[in-house]
């Protein structure tokens, strides 16, 4: 479960150090494209070496990887035996690429005697966005990741404020999540200078049903971190919905303030409970 | 041959390995008063690890953490390896 994923360069030493103090849900720990090609080697060194040695690590941690199928792919993937990543970022990932994965994945764990890496799926093309529901029910998958960046270039069109260009896109991954019990995981804001813009764009996002929200600067975890919580109220008014439906377990549907609550309204204060707990709110 | 990794930013070191009659260590650092003997052990054991012999390794220390002084002489030694 995540609210909020930041991006670190996998290449730099200052933010790695700090990695474990920002308010991040999870840390992106990126060889791919924050990381120029003669620099990939260097990269992957460090954030190896930050994983093994470092007493304290964040509380999640995602490795974006590069392209599978190209160069550096089977080296960045040479991580996992490190047993610290949590996660793989797959950049462009569409049904080939689910596939090809896989079954690379099926082998290696096999021969190195891993653990299933459980994956996020990047999806930053036009045929990642039609082709996800062929791929979304994947064992392996935990969330879906717009890269809205990438995905624009690919459309040949431009990001706006407002994100319309992006609302198909936000909207097919957001089914697709609910329909597979995945997480959805919205696009960076890129302005990281306009606090007033972030919220804008993380309400908008949230209320269209995306759950979490990449960052790209850690001043932006704190306004990503408080639009994807529950809110006080919303706490208060799901203890309450669950406190009257125990005492009275059989009785399917009862009222409160003045409203009907049954079962799906029962279901969503158990999630607003559970995704209290779980970030510490309660 | 020779092999460079790293940068002079905040945090980082920048090393230089190149071959040479025999294993000899240059350390400056900005925080070399506290810290000169680990570094050089940093340094020593990853060699070691490695069984590099006769170079001499030039690190310009900001303040790297250990794994970060690692990391970049292991980089190096995989660019001077290359550097033919």
């Amino acid at each position: 479960m995540f609210r909020s994923l930041l991006f670190i360069p996998g290449n730099n030493p200052s933010m790695l150090q700090n990695a474990d103090v920002f308010s991040a849900d999870a840390i992106i720990f990126d060889l791919e494209d924050a990381i120029s090609i003669n620099e990939k080697t260097n990269a992957r060194n460090l954030v190896k070496n930050y994983l093994t040695t470092s007493s304290v690590l964040p509380k999640q941690v995602v490795l974006r990887v590069n392209a599978y199928g190209g160069n550096w792919f089977e080296k960045d993937i040479e991580l996992l035996k490190t047993g610290k990543v949590d996660y793989l970022l797959i950049p462009k990932m569409d049904k080939l690429t689910m596939e090809g994965i896989d079954r690379f994945l099926n082998h290696y764990e096999t021969t190195n005697h891993l653990p299933e890496t459980k994956l996020i799926a990047l999806i930053e093309t036009s045929r990642g966005v039609l082709e996800l529901p062929d791929f979304a029910q994947n064992k392996r998958l935990v969330a879906l990741f717009l890269g809205a960046e990438d995905l624009t270039s690919d459309l040949e069109i431009k990001r706006s404020e407002s994100g319309d260009e992006i609302f198909y896109a936000r909207s097919k991954i957001i089914y697709t999540s609910a329909a597979n019990h995945l997480v959805a995981i919205d696009t960076p804001y890129t302005n990281i200078n306009s606090s007033e813009g972030l919220l804008k764009d993380c309400t908008y996002a949230m209320s269209i049903g995306m759950k979490a929200k990449a960052c790209i600067h850690p001043n932006q975890l704190e306004i990503v971190n408080k639009v994807f919580s529950p809110s006080e109220d919303e706490i208060k008014w799901a203890l309450a919905i669950i406190e009257i439906h125990e005492t009275k377990p059989n009785v399917g549907a009862f009222q409160f303030q003045g409203k009907m609550i049954d079962k799906p309204i029962i279901d969503r204060a158990k999630k607003i409970v559970e995704k209290a707990k779980k970030f510490k709110l309660l | 041959m020779k092999g460079i990794a790293g940068s002079k930013e905040s945090n980082d070191c920048l090393i230089t390995i190149e071959t040479s009659e025999k294993t000899k260590i240059e350390i400056q650092s900005i925080v070399g008063a506290f810290f000169y003997e680990q570094i050089l052990k940093t340094i020593e054991d990853t060699l070691t690890e490695n069984r590099i012999k006769n170079v001499l390794v030039k690190i310009e220390d900001r303040g790297a953490l250990d794994y970060t002084i690692k990391s970049r002489l292991l980089t190096a030694i995989e660019r001077m390896k290359e550097d033919v």
